[in-house]
């Protein structure tokens, strides 16, 4: 994968592009980020949050309902158990690949054009999680006694099957959760202690003892910076067989039952492609109006832009590629119950459905070999939606139409949703944007000390001789 | 009271501290720590400070992830309620893979980042160095060389002048409470 991702100058590939464009010095990376903090708060943010806390009232008011009635408000029905929820639950979790992969893999990989998306993607990672999470908890029915997926003393002297996969999925998430919030955290102590530095300066005592405490009293020692590097890269270790751990477990939820359109081997690389090429999709949507309004065109360059859109490129390639093995694999198998399950997708009741996933995710990315496609923000925005909303109904297609034509005709079914369904569906965008929306106005959403770590001036044998290394051709290059 | 932390210098760059704490190690300090925006590489080396030991912690904390979910798995599926289903007996190793791996990043997870903590002695309410009169920079572009009270060479007329000479300005005198 490395070798697609390395970003090189067209006009010299020996020489790679820099992080941080035009005239950035250290003083101006902090001052970029952190105006985005301490400037007033700009009328689009009140109404977009105001439009988000309403969508996520509206999840508040669905679930209370549910709860109050039983799922029967929802369109699940014999023999589509898993409707809607079990939809948005893989949706969100797909979505949450992106941070861990780009704070972790490509660190591991050294990308460094990460460090200007990794604080937004792991932000963005953990409400998608929180977002997912909601749904397999109300799926429950009962939701009083969820604690019963966990492995706790209960009223019923049992413990819980460790066997199913529906388990497993209980600790993969939670894991990954806390992983990533671990993560996240980590990395923002540094620029957490700029945060209090500088909103103790303007005298805002309240904010910068917040800040304050968060941060640790965090001085910058070099003695810390050695821990905190290697703890840094030892959780970059654990997080990537984690990441990749997280939606082949989610696949498990689908792949260990016997029905047709589920049993398949090839589901753990494809949910986890697929996972990737949704979360990166969503990080670009937000990235692209974020990086406009907050004026942060020298920090996420085109050069990141194309970056990800070459990910999405291969990442949507391989699931097309899934798309068309799973039919292979259909005929190649030999059994009559495999090859309906996909003929009917493709052309049953549901077909629209199928065509809608097989043109937003096949086709969309396929304008990503041209170079100026990708570099042209606006497009990929456009882009981004459309496999946002083929991602979704990729997962309404596996779980919908797998279910609704069961072993024996007389047990067909064809599931319509709810309104429950569809305020439900959009409260969880309304909790995830609000989430998104508070990070984005109070903490640092770039990894400040990190974009300062990548510019030349960070490099101690930069300017002035000191040491050996000074005028070497390795450390020449686009001047910052 | 006022007993002394140690001296404090401000210097301009990355490259600025590099070659001061070079010199300040040179002239046969030990106690010398830097306080940089980012982790200015090499510089370890030069103050020699050792290699991390997290990664120990990391370790223990994954082999107690493997034990505690093996031995949980094993005791409530198959010991205190056997479950006999999907054809496997109560306990069988490769379902319960998922669940140990899990079990085992979680704990790593913890043991590097409590590890972490407890080495550099975070959190911490105070410390001394923050008096020092520019020191709110050094979250932002600014790069600081802090010679320790407890340092053998060190001396309180001469320890400024070498920072001074070093190319470092701001010296000051930090007190402890």
């Amino acid at each position: 994968m490395t070798a697609i991702i390395v970003q090189d100058l067209p006009e010299n590939p020996l020489q790679r592009a820099p992080i941080v464009e035009g005239n950035e010095t250290l003083a101006s990376v902090t001052d970029t980020v952190a105006r985005v903090s301490e400037a007033r708060t700009p009328r689009g943010w009140f109404l977009l949050f105001g439009i988000s806390v309403m969508l996520l009232a509206n999840l508040g008011a669905a679930v209370t309902y549910l709860i109050w009635k039983g799922v029967g408000v929802w369109g699940n029905n014999n023999p589509v158990g898993w409707g809607w929820p079990i939809v948005n639950f893989v949706f969100w979790i797909g979505i949450g690949h992106a941070g861990t992969l780009i704070s972790a893999i490509l660190f591991l990989f050294r990308q460094k054009w990460r460090t200007s998306i990794n604080r937004f993607a792991e932000a963005m990672t953990i409400f998608a999680v929180m977002a997912a999470g909601v749904f397999p908890a109300i799926h429950v029915g009962r939701i009083w006694v969820i604690y019963w997926v966990f492995p706790l003393p209960n009223q019923m002297a049992m413990w819980p099957n460790f066997k199913s996969p529906l388990l497993w999925d209980v600790f993969a998430v939670s894991t990954y959760f806390t992983v990533s919030l671990l993560f996240w955290y980590v990395g923002l102590i540094p620029d957490l202690a700029t945060y209090r530095d500088r909103f103790a300066q303007r005298g805002k005592l309240l904010a910068a003892r917040l800040y304050g405490f968060f941060s640790l009293g965090w001085h910058g020692s070099n003695r810390h910076w050695l821990n905190y590097e290697k703890a840094y890269l030892i959780l970059a270790g654990l997080s990537t067989p984690l990441v990749l751990s997280v939606h082949s477990i989610v696949s498990f939820d689908f792949a260990v039952s016997i029905l047709p359109g589920w049993h398949t081997t090839i589901f753990p690389p494809y949910f986890v492609a697929g996972a990737i090429f949704s979360g990166f999709a969503m990080v670009i949507t937000l990235l692209v109006p974020a990086r406009q309004w907050l004026g942060l065109q020298n920090l996420v360059t085109l050069n990141t832009l194309d970056n990800m859109a070459k990910i999405i490129l291969v990442t949507g390639t391989m699931v097309g590629y899934a798309y068309g093995m799973e039919f292979f694999i259909a005929w190649y198998s030999g059994v009559e119950y495999e090859k309906y399950a996909f003929i009917n997708r493709a052309t049953g009741p549901y077909w629209w459905s199928y065509w809608i996933m097989v043109s937003c995710n096949v086709i969309s990315p396929q304008f990503f070999w041209i170079r100026k496609l990708r570099r042209t923000p606006w497009f990929l925005f456009i882009m981004s939606i459309f496999v946002n909303i083929g991602m979704w109904f990729e997962r309404f297609v596996i779980t919908i139409t797998s279910l609704h034509r069961d072993f024996m005709p007389s047990s067909w079914g064809y599931f319509r949703p709810t309104l429950i369904d569809i305020l439900t569906l959009a409260g969880s965008f309304g909790l995830f944007f609000t989430m998104f929306l508070l990070f984005a106005r109070f903490l640092p959403i770039l990894a400040i000390s990190e974009v300062k770590g990548t510019m030349k001036v960070a490099n101690p044998h930069h300017g002035h001789g000191h040491g050996v290394h000074h005028g070497t051709p390795a450390h020449e290059g686009a001047h910052v | 009271m006022n007993r002394k932390w140690g001296v404090v210098a401000e210097f301009d760059s990355a490259a600025a501290i590099y070659g001061a704490a070079k010199k300040i190690i040179d002239k046969g300090y030990t106690r010398v720590d830097a306080h940089t925006p980012f982790p200015v590489h090499g510089m370890d080396g030069l103050l020699k400070q050792g290699a991390s030991h997290v990664g120990w912690f990391a370790a223990c904390g994954g082999l107690l992830g493997i034990a505690g979910a093996q031995l949980m798995m094993w005791w409530m599926n198959a010991v205190d309620y056997e479950i006999w289903v999907s054809g496997k007996r109560p306990y069988a190793w490769p379902s319960t893979i998922p669940i140990t791996f899990e079990c085992m990043v979680l704990l790593a997870a913890f043991g590097t980042l409590l590890s972490m903590f407890g080495i550099n002695r975070l959190p911490r309410l105070h410390h001394p160095i923050f008096k020092h009169s520019t020191f709110h920079r050094a979250t932002d572009d600014r790069f600081f060389l802090s010679i320790d009270s407890s340092d053998p060479k060190f001396d309180s007329q001469r320890t400024p002048q070498d920072l001074q000479d070093a190319g470092g300005h701001e010296v000051e005198l930090v007190e402890d409470e």
